[in-house]
């Protein structure tokens, strides 16, 4: 077995260990490489057909590329694509001009908490990774939530070897991070392996690549002439450019990060 | 790799995390300047520990409350390494990086020596199964590089180690602070002959796999595909090969693999490691929580054993109180029956020969029985079916192995 297939094999046991306990779960799928490298792997966990809901939270600032790849593939892979938007703000004007971490609050959050509710989910599964973000580094596999999403960061229940938290009845729900241990280059190893279809935004053009994907107004491109996978594979073995330098929300303060975690962000 | 870092709170762990991340050239652009920023916000000189420590608590108190792992990379391999807060206060977040690593430094400070914490990781670590060690004396700095000091914390250090079943493979003198014998040999220690703590990482051999031991296949969930009932879950010991005759634990029921299945592919063998989805032959059932295996070696199910336990609750371990017994995918209401050399995990001092309780950061030879029969293994044999926790209201409460 190489490493790749040990992160894949790691990943596979936690979304079966997840799904055993929380038949009621559903997996977001941002579109972003690595909850598609996820979703991809769910496919392979469940022998090809994935038996719970993907939610696209869906702010409406998203890139016109994002869109098109979702419907393309929730049709090809027959999922069952959930979309969560938060139509009252939306409706009331809001956007990141309003503030980023007010707008990701309610148009990702708001969005969520209100999805989660009318579905009924328990569980979600959620593609960060420890090295994105040193507030994500903090989480665990299975983390619990409380009925007003917050985090609490400061009393995490332990998580011993693979035993995962399964539900007390107290939480509203469960995040459940398979993807954890993956780096971005792992992520990017994987995808040339496997020959995962990915969103177009990611690769060079015009000496510009998206390596974070999200909302445009909130995302900046890279320097890049990286216009394969496996150029990109490359470009990551040698930058020292952090991975989200080009996503707003990150950089208001130290802390924003922290914050917008604490109060359920994604 | 992964490797996790132990020791007391303040001998310099996170610091340690830090220096390792700069010498490897792990760090992004603009971390050092974003770290510079904080520190100054703070108050306080430029600190490489909050590399590690990113939670506002943390840099406030100075002090590592939750585990992290961050990653960089030798010419040899990757690693990710895992802080471990050194408090007691947090020593379940202590365990939770310690359970996920494969192999562990201790670190202890040159002027402050032993202490609590330093001595209950070294024990925890001996008793979860990491039985070799890489130690470092930190501060050397402080203490003008002397090697003396060097000595006298090394050698009550291998003693200490030695009663708690573990041994070091090396102890290296550093300071984390200014990179001393870390990425490269220090200058100011020439007594020094040894490694550095780059190379000693980058000596460990990784852990065997467990390919040669008899197949066990803990069952993980039934799915109903296509009208087919395929049991999913991980190989954790031997091979599984299609045709193989084995037999469903506990209740010993006989069985044939009649097929192995991944995603749109039927493999004729799969081996430890492998999450695999097999069907059985007509007739023949399995739920999550038995385990497969192959016949002749079987192990003996069993509703009552011995194990090592550490209790990590603030609700003691009370002598016939209900908990659940967790143990790969089985689960099995327990009690304990007898608790024995209740011992202080820090100082290894036994409490009581014989007692009716095990109270928070205390470790004990605990007798239990399970409601139902339980299948196990001994630790040293197949790790996975040789740990356990034990849980109430979903948390676990305490974990240990199984000596018999």
């Amino acid at each position: 077995m190489d490493y790749l297939d040990s992160l894949e094999q790691k990943t596979v046991y936690i979304v079966r260990e997840a799904y055993s306990r929380f038949r009621n779960i559903a997996l977001l799928w941002s579109i972003g490489k690595d909850s598609t490298t996820l979703l991809w792997i769910c496919r392979k966990a469940f022998f090809g057909k994935i038996p719970f809901p993907v939610v696209h939270i869906d702010t409406g600032f998203k890139f016109k590329e994002i869109y098109a790849f979702r419907d393309e593939y929730a049709r090809t892979w027959g999922l069952d694509l959930v979309i969560s938007r938060n139509k009252k703000a939306l409706e009331e004007g809001m956007c990141p001009d309003k503030g980023k971490m007010e707008c990701c609050n309610a148009l990702k959050t708001d969005a969520l908490k209100k999805t989660l509710k009318e579905k009924g989910f328990k569980a979600l599964l959620l593609a960060i990774r420890r090295d994105e973000h040193g507030i994500r580094a903090k989480e665990r596999y299975f983390s619990p939530r409380t009925a007003d999403f917050t985090w609490d960061y400061q009393h995490q229940p332990p998580e011993l070897w693979d035993f995962y938290k399964t539900q007390a009845g107290t939480e509203e729900h469960i995040r459940i991070h398979p993807m954890l241990h993956w780096t971005e280059a792992d992520i990017w190893r994987y995808i040339e392996r496997e020959k995962m279809p990915v969103v177009s935004l990611y690769f060079a053009k015009n000496g510009k690549r998206y390596r974070s994907i999200g909302c445009q107004p909130c995302c900046a491109s890279v320097d890049s002439r990286a216009d394969t996978i496996a150029k990109i594979v490359r470009e990551l073995e040698r930058t020292k450019i952090a991975e989200r330098s080009g996503r707003a929300q990150d950089k208001e303060d130290s802390y924003t990060m922290q914050k917008l975690r604490s109060l359920g962000y994604m | 790799m992964k490797i996790v870092i132990v020791g007391h709170v303040d001998h310099g762990k996170s610091t340690l995390i830090g220096r390792l991340l700069l010498d490897t050239d792990s760090l992004p652009e603009g971390k050092m300047a974003e770290l510079k920023r904080i520190s100054k916000e703070l108050g306080r000189d430029a600190e490489l520990a909050y590399l590690a420590d990113q939670l506002k608590e943390e840099r406030e108190r100075e002090m590592t409350i939750d585990t992290t792992q961050t990653f960089f990379r030798t010419a040899r391999r990757d690693y990710a390494i895992i802080d471990a807060p050194g408090h007691v206060e947090f020593i379940r977040n202590m365990l939770t990086g310690a359970t996920q690593a494969e192999e562990a430094v201790l670190i202890v400070d040159v002027k402050a020596g032993l202490e609590e914490q330093t001595r209950r990781h070294a024990y925890l670590l001996g008793l979860l199964g990491i039985k070799e060690v890489i130690a470092v004396i930190n501060k050397m700095d402080l203490a003008g590089y002397d090697r003396e000091s060097f000595e006298r914390v090394k050698s009550g250090l291998s003693g200490f180690l030695k009663g708690a079943g573990l041994s070091p493979s090396r102890t290296i003198p550093v300071s984390a602070r200014n990179g001393d014998n870390i990425s490269k040999r220090s200058s100011a220690m020439r007594w020094y002959k040894g490694a550095s703590l780059l190379e000693a990482l980058d000596s460990l051999k990784p852990k065997e796999t467990a390919e040669r031991k008899p197949m066990r296949f803990p069952v993980q969930d039934v799915y109903d595909i296509s009208g087919e009932k395929i049991a999913v879950g991980k190989v954790l010991s031997g091979r599984i090969r299609q045709g193989q005759e084995v037999k469903v634990l506990p209740s010993m029921a006989p069985a044939r693999i009649k097929a192995i299945k991944v995603f749109g592919k039927t493999l004729k063998s799969a081996s430890s490691g492998a999450n695999i989805g097999i069907v059985l032959d007509e007739g023949s059932l399995a739920r999550r929580g038995e385990v497969i295996a192959e016949v002749p070696d079987l192990p003996q199910p069993k509703n009552r054993f011995k194990a090592d336990l550490f209790w990590m609750s603030e609700e003691p371990l009370r002598l016939g109180k209900n908990f659940v017994f967790r143990c790969a995918t089985q689960e099995a209401a327990c009690v304990a029956e007898r608790i024995e050399r209740r011992m202080n995990s820090s100082t290894l001092e036994i409490i009581e020969d014989s007692s009716s309780e095990l109270r928070l950061n205390e470790a004990a030879a605990v007798h239990f029985r399970t409601e139902r029969p339980v299948v196990l293994e001994d630790f040293d044999f197949i790790e996975e079916l040789g740990r356990f926790v034990i849980e109430a209201g979903k948390v676990p409460q305490g974990a240990g192995i199984i000596t018999s």
